[in-house]
């Protein structure tokens, strides 16, 4: 008895006073992300080139052309699929929902293969469009089928349509490799998920998308621990759940495409990270969706940081140390919290 | 049909509805007592359930209308509906973790808004809620934590929490102890007769029904077959009509409520042996 107390104070400290201890932690790792890497910088000179800038001394340079939107892309991507994941296990009422289960991240590696298996690509200019080309038109084709299976396009037509066309993009997406090996040399870090030598113009095409989408995700929290409890209880709390229904779907492909476009098929920080926040905050969408946003950046920050420093001066691709790092602390957290 | 003269803020019109291109109800006329219980019984797939969910919205009916307070509830907006009726549909299951408090406290989704946060009102509600069907003494735990009983009764905190007039139960004793089902029953019964609020309950056991109802109706292949006191339609020829069940309706001692005693082949063998 004392035991679930004491869970539930924590809960509800975590609840109220959370948000400042996890945007400090996450504005940390921001920092620190800047500043270690092939020219270690101390803080300080962190601290200068962002409030301080001086366009005449290199460090702060290497700071603003490469190290800063390097961060940035993190911070951006890691929120966007990290509450694009929560609002689908929301919405779908299954804890395994991703950002992936509707041939998203699928369709954006089928896309980008596809192009440059037909077409030599001239560089990897073009990629972030492609891939988000790729995830739109495969949302759109896993809800034409979905639409056509008896009953219409319901949470679960749509996550058996987006199974389906997953593994049949991935069979495909394998056979290209198969054949063509040496084409795709440059594309397999790609593949993975990658923050390396991200284009900036990117982020500054798909931030506002992804903030809007945010701030949307934010607003309908409420409506999504309704509709967590059951489409019944929902509908008879006075809750339309047909248009939420499409307003989360829609909230969930852009946040996906563009953080695709950002950083490749990245996995894991959408399944994981709203599970984290959940042992955290409990299930209501309210909390989860601001921390799942601030936790999942900065956790992006954190994995970034030791992809680029595990074995300096090459690095890990990031999208693999997600995994990597992020499965056994995952596994320890559930362990620590079912005590 | 309608053979009570009380007033009725909520009723249905030639109602038809099913589900998708099936068809369950066929021109169903109910108006519900204001303030009292009403529960619907009838077979597995007599249109009970069908009936009490398109009376809630949750279907669209093909023709005719569900009217509350002289609107049809189907062109009324949602929300708005939700501050007078409340809905406990079957067997609903709780998101994982969930505590009491944070479960019944989602009954004021209605009255709240994006700019309207919770008030002291809100707190209110909810702590009166968890009195009323006394789950205040766990009102932290996991709801996956307790018994099918407790559980329930969170659930009907959760509807009361809305603090709407009318509420709607759809099942809400299947599959628990008999103990525990009279003691709900004997919840929703106060909730009617205390605080005047109006219930239309579908229930499976029949004895429950006929002890518990202020009105009873009793459907069969979509259509209500018998409306009226449990003493008018609670007959063994109304249960051979609407459930092909022999039995025999005898009056409790004690209580003085209607009580069905199936007779099985078994029983009627027994019961000839006696009579010889």
């Amino acid at each position: 008895m004392s035991a679930t107390t004491d869970h539930h104070g924590t809960r509800h400290l975590a609840a109220a006073s959370g948000i400042p201890i996890t945007l400090g932690v996450a504005a940390l790792l921001f920092a620190l992300h800047i500043a270690v890497g092939a020219k270690p910088l101390p803080l300080a000179t962190v601290f200068e080139a962002i409030f301080a800038r001086n366009t005449e001394v290199f460090d702060h340079m290497i700071i603003w052309e490469l190290r800063l939107p390097r961060a940035l892309i993190a911070v951006t991507v890691g929120a966007a699929l990290a509450v694009s994941g929560a609002l689908m296990q929301g919405v779908t009422r299954n804890p395994l929902a991703d950002p992936g289960l509707l041939g998203l991240l699928a369709g954006a590696s089928f896309a980008v293969v596809a192009t440059s298996f037909f077409i030599d690509l001239p560089s990897m200019q073009f990629l972030p469009w492609i891939a988000a080309a790729g995830a739109l038109a495969t949302a759109l084709v896993v809800y034409v089928i979905s639409s056509l299976a008896p009953g219409g396009a319901t949470p679960l037509t749509l996550t058996l349509a987006g199974a389906a066309i997953t593994a049949f993009l991935a069979a495909l997406t394998s056979v290209m490799h198969l054949l063509n090996e040496d084409t795709f040399e440059n594309l397999r870090v790609w593949l993975t998920g990658s923050l390396a030598g991200r284009d900036i113009a990117m982020l500054w095409i798909t931030g506002p998308w992804i903030a809007i989408a945010l701030l949307a995700a934010l607003a309908l929290g409420r409506q999504v621990t309704a509709l967590a409890m059951g489409d019944e209880v929902a509908k008879g709390l006075g809750v339309r759940t047909g248009p939420l229904k499409v307003q989360l779907l829609v909230t969930v492909v852009v946040l996906t495409a563009c953080s695709v476009a950002l950083a490749g098929p990245m996995g894991f920080v959408g399944l994981v990270i709203p599970h984290v926040v959940r042992l955290f905050v409990g299930s209501d969408y309210r909390w989860i969706v601001p921390y799942s946003a601030i936790v999942g950046a900065a956790y992006l920050l954190g994995i970034d940081i030791i992809a680029r420093v595990a074995i300096a001066p090459r690095e890990i691709s990031t999208g693999i140390i997600t995994a990597m790092v992020g499965a056994p602390v995952f596994i320890q957290l559930v362990r620590m919290r079912a005590k | 049909m309608d053979d009570h003269k009380s007033q009725s803020r909520l009723r249905s019109e030639h109602l038809a509805s099913g589900y998708g291109e099936t068809p369950v109800l066929s021109d169903v006329s109910l108006a519900v007592a204001d303030g009292k219980m009403t529960i619907l019984v009838g077979p597995n797939g007599s249109g009970k359930s069908t009936l009490l969910k398109t009376m809630a919205r949750i279907l669209t009916p093909s023709s005719g209308s569900v009217i509350l307070d002289g609107k049809a509830i189907h062109q009324s907006k949602s929300r708005e509906v939700a501050k007078k009726l409340g809905l406990l549909p079957q067997g609903p299951i709780p998101p994982e973790g969930l505590t009491v408090r944070e479960l019944v406290a989602q009954g004021r989704f209605p009255h709240q808004g994006l700019m309207r946060q919770w008030t002291r009102e809100d707190e209110e509600a909810v702590r009166d809620a968890m009195d009323t069907a006394q789950v205040s003494n766990f009102a932290d735990r996991p709801i996956d934590t307790l018994s099918g009983g407790q559980r329930q009764r969170c659930w009907i905190a959760m509807v009361l929490a809305q603090q709407t007039d009318l509420l709607l139960l759809d099942e809400p004793t299947t599959f628990l102890d008999l103990k525990v089902q009279v003691d709900l029953m004997e919840l929703l019964a106060d909730l009617a007769h205390s605080s005047g609020r109006t219930l239309v309950v579908v229930l499976h056991e029949l004895s429950l029904a006929a002890a518990y109802a202020d009105h009873l109706v009793m459907m069969k292949e979509g259509r209500v077959v018998c409306a009226g006191p449990s003493h008018c339609v609670f007959t063994e020829a109304r249960l051979r009509e609407v459930f092909d069940l022999d039995a025999q309706v005898i009056r409790d001692p004690v209580t003085g409520h209607l009580v069905c005693i199936p007779l099985g082949a078994h029983a009627r063998r027994k019961a000839a042996v006696r009579v010889a």
